[in-house]
């Protein structure tokens, strides 16, 4: 192997390492900010007893789930039964791969290194030359990728719903795979504007596009609102956490699961909601890109790759926060309200949306105007009316009509 | 199957799924930064908003005379009245012909914590506390002997007035 192979593949696993990690860990802090949000919510305090804060809670909560005794219903299908918790795990963390989390770091360094990094004599000579990006995998399939493999989550879910052989469990399973069918299609939709802009589907040249115009959360305002909706759709969380529905399907896929396997879906849960975030924060609000400031996109330094990781944890930091602040104030559809949302509204929403979209940036190329800011803010102006017609729709559609008014319609 | 609905027509306001919405998110935004009505009670046993009633009817305490010997003339008014038949006392009588309890017990697992005790003994030598915490490692303990009521500390309970209601 040539040194520069030992070394980029060096690399790749440190980052691995490094990310897994980091995300694990930021797993364990969003449980523990969903309690204690909750609680401030709630008017109490939450979880504060283990640790400064409380934040060691899920540590406590996580060495109790491993003690506890594993059940499995007789009627289980066992070898599905103890895939479903791994299979709705990994998808999620698989994405989080793609997704860029900081300004490329400079490292150069050229021969062994020393004894005690262990590797190192093992290695050998190495060489690592220049900028290294921050993302495990920046693949040229990066948005397609992401379409892919997060319709993979479902198959946890359901698989769950199916292998534990309960009804409410089933239940579950079988919401949870409409209603994910059905906001799939959505995030797609909301997704491709994105592309319409960016012109290519690597989430690094999404970033550097929006690094030189704007963020696309001014571009495609209604692109974002529609991927927000679905995004939440797509995690399971209030006010569509229908396939969990503690009150009338007793948390629905999971209800056999105990000690760490249900843990595992706890896990995936919030895993989930941290990648949709950085998903959000990538695609509609420039990634790791200092806003008001082109000094993070000159020359790599180590303070800039500081600045930007610190920069993108704060975005995904803030959409996490309101997937918490949205779950503990929303109550949960009716699930034939969901489904109307989903087909009759966000579906021809996003669209027309896309069609509106690709008519103005055709429009907008043809008459010359140059890709840059200005460019950007013509189509925050045609954004803005386009959200304002939205939201009028919403407000005054009654797309959300109770069971009592459609029965009405009918009798008279 | 016609089931006459009467369909309350509404202005846009009320029924607004999304003017609800943003109310709702500010509201819940705004409850973030209130003040937590949570009493950490291990640190914190009583708080601005709560302390413990002084008519609070917990575990027993004997009061004692000046000598530290028990109030308790011995009468038999409380295991008499006791509904839950908790009591345990066998009388003694000393030279002088002092009455006073040679067995004095009570089993506070069968107790009710109904005050009658302490109503009803003519020497206020017996009477329900304002305490509440109570764990022990075994059952056994729980059957207080005289020793160990006359031991205990905390301030008794205040007795229902029907003339002040309100205790004041």
């Amino acid at each position: 192997m040539s040194p520069e192979l030992k070394g980029y593949l060096l690399l790749a696993a440190l980052k691995i390492i490094v990310v897994f990690t980091a995300y694990n860990l930021g797993v364990m802090l969003v449980i523990w900010a969903e309690r204690r949000i909750s609680g401030f919510i709630q008017d109490r305090l939450g979880p504060n007893r283990v640790g400064p804060e409380g934040l060691l809670q899920s540590v406590a909560d996580g060495l109790k789930n491993i003690l506890k005794e594993e059940t499995i219903p007789g009627e289980a299908d066992r070898v599905l039964f103890f895939l479903a918790p791994v299979l709705s795990f990994i998808p999620a963390l698989i994405l989080y791969a793609v997704i860029p989390f900081g300004a490329p770091l400079p490292i150069e360094f050229d021969g062994v290194l020393p004894w005690w990094t262990i590797v190192g004599p093992l290695l050998g000579h190495i060489t690592i030359h220049g900028p290294v990006p921050m993302v495990i995998a920046d693949i040229p399939i990066g948005l397609l990728f992401i379409l892919a493999i997060s319709s993979l989550g479902v198959y946890g879910i359901v698989l769950a719903g199916w292998s534990s052989g309960s009804k409410y469990s089933l239940l579950g399973g079988v919401r949870s795979s409409a209603q994910m069918i059905s906001y799939e299609i959505a995030l797609g939709m909301a997704v491709i504007s994105v592309f319409l802009l960016a012109g290519n589907v690597t989430l690094s040249e999404v970033i550097a596009v929006q690094q030189e115009s704007v963020w696309f959360v001014l571009a495609l305002t209604l692109g974002f609102i529609l991927f927000v909706i679905a995004a939440f759709a797509e995690t399971n969380r209030l006010p569509f956490d229908l396939p969990e529905a503690e009150a009338e399907l007793i948390t629905g896929y999971h209800t056999e699961y105990s000690s760490m396997k249900f843990s595992m879906f706890f896990i995936a849960e919030y895993s989930n909601v941290i990648t949709m975030s950085a998903l959000m924060a990538t695609l509609f609000f420039g990634g790791w890109d200092i806003p008001f400031t082109t000094w993070d996109e000159g020359e790599p330094s180590v303070a800039k790759w500081a600045a930007t990781v610190v920069m993108f944890a704060l975005k995904t930091g803030f959409f996490v926060f309101t997937y918490i602040w949205v779950r503990w104030t929303l109550p949960r559809f009716r699930f034939d309200q969901l489904m109307q949302l989903g087909w009759k509204v966000m579906l021809p929403v996003a669209l027309g949306y896309i069609v509106l979209i690709a008519t103005v940036v055709w429009l907008l190329d043809r008459a010359g105007v140059e890709r840059g800011v200005g460019y950007g803010l013509i189509l925050f102006a045609v954004n803005l009316a386009l959200v304002a017609v939205f939201l009028w729709g919403l407000d005054r559609g009654r797309l959300l009509i109770g069971a009592s008014r459609q029965r009405a319609r009918v009798v008279s | 199957m016609a089931i006459g609905v009467k369909v309350v027509k509404r202005p846009e306001r009320e029924v607004s799924y999304l003017r609800a919405t943003l109310q709702g998110m500010a509201l819940t935004f705004s409850h973030l930064f209130r003040r937590k009505v949570t009493m950490e009670y291990p640190e914190e046993k009583s708080t601005p908003e709560w302390t413990i009633s002084p008519r609070w009817r917990g575990t027993h305490r004997m009061l004692t005379d000046e000598q530290g010997r028990a109030k308790c003339v011995a009468c038999g008014l409380c295991p008499q009245i006791c509904p839950a038949n908790c009591i345990k006392l066998v009388p003694g009588e000393d030279e002088e012909g002092h009455r006073y309890p040679l067995i004095y017990e009570i089993d506070e697992f069968r107790c009710i914590f109904c005050g009658y005790c302490q109503e009803v003994c003519p020497e206020e030598a017996i009477h329900v506390g304002v305490h509440y915490e109570n764990s022990e490692f075994e059952r056994g303990r729980f059957v207080y002997d005289l020793e160990r009521l006359c031991a205990q500390t905390h301030p008794v309970s205040t007795l229902w007035d029907p003339s002040d209601p309100k205790g004041e």
